[in-house]
């Protein structure tokens, strides 16, 4: 206050006005690197093109192919669907995991213990073959009471309805625990001042808790979406025509597996790009407010 | 200010806490305690750490529900009805109905950090009360002036000092046109020079005539604004009256020793 008696503020300086400019020291090693990289690069390139062995004459061919394309529709269906079944199995169970109530904190224990402790390929087969068990599905009084609503089991089942409950609950089950993890980071002052201002207890986990829990649920959840998306081909033990099996329909018959596991990997690859890209702008989203404010090793 | 009184004439205090007990796991935390607030007035706490001070704060605003005793705010009882001659405690949607009424202000702020100052403020008159957006950020623009924060509008809170965040939590608590505001400790996050930030914004407050229960260690603040001082220790109120009587000259020993420790760190 003494020594800048200046009534105004001073302006910013302009680029060669003052000496002192702090600036970044330079970064020798990443250039290095960077040189490396590129090599490494190269050479991944050279291989893919002049190695005859990956036949890419056949891979174009496959590419678009109706079956492989039919494989690409039923692995995002069942993806998505498999995931929106978790994460609303996953959000109930992970609720009734932080209540009070004993009876739900029980239900919910018991069904994550289950669905997580059994192998999915049990699962699915499970669901598969449940018209073996229970050849009538109904709907009524349990314990040979008045009955609804009856369908076959084998009618009411088919591959898709296994597949997707069987991947599904494992799947919540999984996303219950992630759900529950985000909801534990946020700090319980949080609650407090949302209840003290009045909010009913739905308002307080949809305005205040959910969305700072989203920072701490969205990049798990991503990596569980992109590993579903993969996983979804174990669907094919109940025959169900997603992207790994229809090429391997093809290529049993064609004995072209090289070329056609590539076809699969560059679909798969596609589809993980488009859902990283989503991720990122949901990430970016619940970030509002927060910035990165975390700093590690390797950030300088 | 409006004094509201009972066909015979006694005055009815805008808050009444009788006979509150409170077990927290297995040790009592509130023992019996007895203590109003009257219309216009500031009550301020004091109290060694532990003497659950938070814990009836926290059941005023049944944030908290006490084991026995009421609490009443303008002659309704808080967090419960009676049936009879049960208590019956309301559900977590009732609850939240009489909290709307009761501002409280809290030790380390707590801002929602996903929200900007203005929707921190705007959200509660909009979501809970069902005001219009127009009328609520035109009050919320008020507030940040009367708190001295006009152009911290679109800021995010963990942008902002921490003494800036606590005025910015008291105007969000005022947003709500409360009948009651309830501030624990909340300048001990503060260093000095954020401290007298805020309880100026708090005087300015007392002076236009809310009502407030004040959990402080500043003594002089407390001297200065308070019209009741109650001392807290043990889960009892040991002592209670004028605050300048009670702050300058403390009958229980407790007392004493208390204000004779505070006194001393204030000179540290
Ligand atoms: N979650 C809890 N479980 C068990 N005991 C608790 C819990 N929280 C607080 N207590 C106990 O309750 C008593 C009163 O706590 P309270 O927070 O109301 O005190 P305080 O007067 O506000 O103290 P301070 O000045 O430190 O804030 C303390 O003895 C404390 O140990
Ligand atoms: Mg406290």
């Amino acid at each position: 206050m003494t020594t800048n008696a200046a009534t105004e503020a001073p302006d910013w300086p302009g680029p060669h006005a003052s000496p002192e400019r702090i600036v970044d020291p330079p970064h020798w090693g990443r250039w290095v690197a960077l040189a490396a990289v590129v090599v490494g690069l190269a050479w991944i390139a050279y291989q893919l093109i002049t190695n005859p062995g990956f036949q890419w004459d056949i891979v174009g061919r496959y590419l678009f192919d109706p079956i492989v394309l039919r494989g690409v529709a039923m692995t995002i269906q069942l993806t998505v669907l498999v995931m929106a079944i978790g994460v609303v199995v996953g959000v109930l169970v992970g609720l009734m995991r932080m209540s009070r109530d004993p009876l739900l904190n029980f239900c919910a224990h018991g069904f994550v213990w289950f669905f997580r402790g059994t192998p999915v390929l049990v699962q699915l087969v499970f669901w598969y073959n449940l018209a073996a068990l229970f050849p009538q599905l109904s709907f009524g009084i349990p314990f040979d009471g008045p009955k609804f609503f009856e369908v076959s089991a084998t009618a009411a089942i088919s591959s898709f309805t296994a597949a997707l409950l069987g991947l599904g609950l494992n799947e919540g089950a999984y996303m219950a625990e992630i759900i529950r993890a985000g909801l534990l980071s946020i700090d319980a002052g949080q609650t407090e001042a949302s209840k003290a201002l009045g909010h009913r207890p739905w308002q307080t986990f949809r305005v205040v808790v959910l969305p700072q829990a989203m920072k701490a649920i969205v990049p798990p959840t991503g990596n569980q979406f992109i590993g579903m998306l993969k996983y979804t081909s174990i669907a094919s033990v109940v025959a169900l025509h997603e992207l790994m099996h229809s090429v391997e329909t093809i290529y049993s018959r064609t004995y072209e597996t090289m070329p056609l596991l590539i076809v699969a990997a560059l679909w798969y690859l596609f589809m993980v790009s488009v859902l990283s890209v989503v991720q990122h702008f949901i990430e970016r989203h619940y970030l509002k407010g927060w910035q990165a404010e975390v700093h590690t090793p390797l950030q300088s | 200010m409006t004094v509201h009184e009972t066909p015979s004439g006694e005055i009815v205090p805008l808050v009444r806490i009788s006979n509150v007990w409170k077990k927290r796991g297995a040790n009592v935390v509130l023992k019996g305690v007895n203590l109003v607030a009257h219309q216009g007035t500031v009550v301020c706490l004091l109290g060694p750490s532990g003497a659950g001070k938070s814990t009836l704060l926290r059941c005023i605003n049944a944030i908290e529900l006490p084991d026995r005793g009421m609490i009443h705010l303008d002659g309704v009882a808080i967090g419960c009805r009676q049936e009879g001659d049960k208590f019956i405690r309301l559900s977590e949607r009732e609850v939240s109905r009489q909290r709307a009424d009761i501002g409280m202000v809290f030790q380390n702020f707590n801002l929602f950090p996903h929200m900007s100052v203005l929707e921190n403020i705007i959200d509660a008159p909009m979501r809970v009360r069902g005001e219009g957006r127009a009328a609520a950020t035109q009050r919320a623009h008020d507030l940040l002036g009367r708190v001295g924060l006009a152009d911290k509008a679109k800021a995010y809170p963990r942008h902002l000092s921490g003494g800036q965040q606590q005025r910015i939590a008291i105007a969000r608590a005022l947003a709500m046109q409360p009948k009651l505001m309830l501030f624990d400790e909340p300048t001990s996050a503060l260093d000095p020079h954020l401290t007298d930030e805020v309880l100026d914004v708090m005087k300015g407050l007392a002076g236009a005539g809310m009502t407030m229960i004040v959990v402080t260690h500043e003594v002089a603040f407390a001297r200065q604004v308070g019209d009741v001082a109650a001392i807290m220790a043990d889960g009892v109120i040991i002592e209670a009256g004028p605050a300048r009587d009670v702050l300058t000259r403390p009958q229980d020993p407790r007392t004493r020793k208390f204000l004779a420790k505070s006194l001393q760190k204030q000179q540290e």
